[in-house]
């Protein structure tokens, strides 16, 4: 699944999705038929607080050209405080991806509740327009991964 | 590597339509590890079931993945038939190749690229899965119940009936809610205290319920089974035990002039007061804020009148701390405030009322002892108009985007009495759409129409002018004669949305139950699961779910209740076995984790350990499985990797992360 330069560039983006409102906000958007493209692949996880900075690393060095983290909204996590862990993590992340070359653009923390499909689908929507005005993600691929 | 078999549901057409089915089972068996691959047209179906239990007999599977709907949809189903099988439930994944792929996509090719690429995920995660046991947890066989109006009141009878105490909590001095507050209710017209008086009485006399009201929760640990709630009882100033109810403080008392709550504002109350005649239970509070002796500590006039002694102004708050197995969320709503919609001049003249305001002017026991009179001069209105759709359906964000339901309904009942009552009353509706679903709804709209000549036009209003001479000009729009309309009017009635009770976002914080946006308490399935919260163990009972009438309540609160027994009536819950572990020979006991974990499920204990030879006695962080809920808040904060979650770990999204970015 190469990407060669005459095709239209399809970007990689990695969608952790937290288990009880944004994966149920996904679902809420699928069964309401709100398309966004098929470049988003979402990985489902208990809570946004599970996410290990790990995790998006790992997905720019295989080839993801944007990592996108969505919870419940601040002061609704079903865990009480996770997506607050969550998003002192990312913030601290994302800054420290900008000043390594990803930008902030490959990056986003959104807040997505269970009831939200329309917000699930414009988000991934916009998502994908900027990472394909971005272009390809350069910095951090580990070439060896390519294959 | 695990021998793993793959199996992809057509769903009818829902995913075969756009995803090319035998495709994907074609690219499953090229990925390793993949013994078997199939695809079947209702995997959910006893038949499909049946086909995965073949398979991993026949094969001898240890991973299944099914590439279907959301596995908030059926993974329950296929980890059941697993099980059946003889394999270890959470082996089983699932590939949602429905709602995020098949139902969004159009294109056959990127959706199948698409299915492919989950269903590699799966494969991958899969095969890292381990066998997983759950474990047990006690049921705490007693239920609480938030909110003492129709919804509250009739899940907790049910409750109690099925034999198991409930507790009710009630903010107010008094159960009874909204409908305590109305005069009659369609679509029969029945007198709400009427039918109402009698289930608040059968409420505070049921052996298995005990009322707190004029209490408030204030915090809510534990889970599903085993809450552990603190509840404040306010202090009422008043000895319940030893109150009387002869209300003879409330006639003495001086301090007349506060607003009346119950009445809306109407009338006023004395600083003691019971809500309303009927309240349960039938014991006065002393509003602090407003009473002379709390202000200035002189007066004690109720003391001193109260032949029984019953008033304690050195009353503290309680905190009365319980267990419960189930929790029934039933705070209902309130009408919105129409500080957005000055130009209907609610604010500017007296004679601008809510339908709740009439409500209360039409009930005996109401301000005008229910007599229809204007506000501001007590005259009898000649000319009415009622405006609906006030702050409901609207575009923009000055109001709710959704239908009240219920506002059609009791204008209809408002003009039918009105014009029953005061033959030479004229009154006028301007509506966008007169919704009427419901069992001898539009019969009785059709009555309020035909029988009543109350005059119905499509339209709304633009603006309504207070006159110099006391009338009110109403500026609208008769869509169907395509006309302007200017009336003058004695008094306006405007037919405000409701929304949910303010206070339920902080309820719902404490619960962890989902809310939306409008402040409504989500369901656990739109459909399938409309009176549980997707937070097991909570359950929705009422309009804070959504708006309802009394009828729907009615039901919605049995419903609620039957799933609180069924949850009661366990002795013991399977938990969730995706909790969190600490490998022993990585732990380092820095307590990182056990700073972050919302449930005090970490502690450190000292344990021998044997590291590659050396063995040496060290602290190690220690997870209480039966208090862990499996966020995975520690995994990522431990410093050395030794936290990880089962069912959730590190190496099972990386595998998913591989295979998603290949």
């Amino acid at each position: 699944m190469s990407i060669e330069a005459k095709e239209e560039f399809r970007p990689k983006i990695v969608a952790f999705c937290c288990n009880w409102c944004s994966y149920a906000g996904a679902d809420l958007a699928g069964s309401s038929r709100l398309a966004y493209p098929a470049d988003v692949k979402i990985i489902r996880v208990p809570c946004s607080c599970r996410v290990n900075p790990m995790f998006i690393l790992r997905a720019f060095e295989r080839g993801a050209d944007g990592v996108i983290l969505c919870g419940c909204h601040p002061g609704d996590c079903h865990y009480t405080s996770g997506n607050y862990y969550a998003r002192r993590r990312m913030t601290l992340l994302f800054s420290m991806l900008d000043f390594i070359g990803v930008e902030n653009g490959r990056t986003r923390v959104e807040w997505v509740s269970a009831a939200e499909g329309v917000k699930f689908s414009t988000t991934m929507r916009e998502f994908v327009d900027k990472i394909r005005s971005l272009g390809k993600n350069v910095r951090l691929e580990d070439l060896r991964c390519r294959n | 590597m695990q021998r793993i078999g793959v199996f992809v549901c057509h769903c009818g057409t829902n995913i075969a339509a756009t995803v090319d089915v035998k495709k994907v089972v074609e690219m499953a068996l090229a990925e390793p590890g993949v013994v078997h691959a199939e695809d079947y047209q209702y995997m959910c179906s006893e038949v499909g079931q049946e086909k995965i239990q073949n398979a991993i007999r026949e094969k001898n599977l240890g991973g299944v993945v099914v590439c279907s709907c959301s596995p908030r949809m059926h993974e329950t189903t296929f980890r059941n038939a697993a099980q059946k099988a003889g394999l270890n439930p959470y082996m089983v994944e699932i590939a949602n190749i429905r709602e995020h792929c098949s139902w969004i996509h159009k294109d056959v090719k990127e959706a199948t690229e698409k299915a492919v690429i989950l269903m590699r995920a799966a494969v991958a995660k899969v095969n890292l899965n381990t066998p997983l046991k759950a474990g047990e947890s006690r049921v705490t066989k007693r239920a609480l119940v938030i909110g003492g109006g129709i919804a509250g009141i009739q899940t907790a009878l049910d409750i109690a009936e099925a034999g198991y105490p409930v507790d009710i909590v009630e903010k107010t001095p008094s159960i009874g809610g909204r409908m305590s507050q109305l005069d009659k209710t369609f679509p029969t017209l029945d007198c709400s205290s009427c039918i109402l008086t009698p289930k608040m009485v059968d409420a505070s006399a049921h052996p298995n319920i005990t009322l707190y009201t004029y209490s408030e929760v204030e915090k809510v640990s534990g889970f599903v089974g085993d809450f552990t709630v603190d509840i404040r009882k306010k202090a009422r100033s008043v000895d319940m035990s030893k109150c009387t109810g002869c209300g003879v403080c409330q006639e003495k008392c001086p301090s007349k002039k506060i607003p009346s709550e119950f009445n809306r504002g109407l009338s006023n109350r004395t600083a003691i007061y019971t809500p309303f005649a009927q309240a349960i239970p039938n014991v006065p509070v002393i509003d602090r804020e407003n009473c002379i002796k709390f202000k200035t500590g002189k007066c004690g006039v109720c003391s001193k009148v109260c032949q029984a002694g019953a008033i304690d102004y050195n009353q503290k708050d309680e905190i009365i701390t319980e267990k419960y197995g189930a929790i029934v969320v039933a705070t209902g709503f309130d009408m919105i405030k129409l500080d957005k919609y000055d130009e209907y001049a609610y604010s500017q003249s007296k004679d601008v009322i809510t339908s709740l305001e009439l409500e209360r002017i039409m009930n005996a026991a109401g301000p005008t002892s229910g007599h229809l009179e204007r506000l501001s001069d007590g005259k009898a209105p000649k000319e009415i108009v009622f405006i609906q759709c006030v702050g409901s359906r609207c575009a923009d964000d000055r109001g709710k985007s959704y239908c009240s339901k219920i506002c059609c309904m009791y204008t209809a009942k408002h003009a039918m009495l009105i014009r029953d009552k005061y033959p030479d009353v004229n009154v006028t509706v301007f509506y966008i759409d007169v919704r009427t679903p419901g069992k001898n709804f539009d019969e009785f709209y059709r009555r309020a129409v035909e029988e009543y000549g109350v005059n119905y036009i499509k339209g709304q209003v633009g603006k309504v002018i207070p006159q110099p001479n006391g009338k009110l000009l109403v500026q609208g729009a008769d869509l169907i004669d395509n006309k302007q309309i200017l009336k003058e009017a004695d008094m306006v009635v405007l037919a405000a949305a409701i929304e949910p009770n303010p206070d339920v976002r902080k309820i719902a914080t404490m619960l962890t139950a989902s809310i939306d946006t409008n402040n409504f308490l989500t369901e656990a399935h739109a459909k399938l699961r409309p009176v549980e919260s997707p937070t097991a163990g909570i359950f929705l009972s009422g309009v804070c779910q959504g708006p309802k009438d009394i009828p729907e309540t009615v039901s919605q609160a049995g419903a609620a209740a039957v799933k609180a027994i069924g949850l009661l009536a366990k002795d013991k819950l399977l938990t969730n076995p995706c909790t969190a572990h600490s490998d022993e020979l990585l732990s380092n006991g820095c307590s990182q984790c056990a700073h972050v974990c919302p449930y005090g499920a970490i502690t450190y204990e000292e344990r021998q350990v044997n590291d590659h030879g050396i063995r040496e006695v060290r602290r190690i962080a220690v997870v209480n499985d039966a208090l862990c809920q499996g966020c995975g808040a520690c995994t990522v904060t431990c410093p050395s990797g030794a936290m990880d979650l089962q069912g959730f770990s590190n190496r099972q999204i990386q595998a998913e992360v591989d295979a998603i970015c290949l």
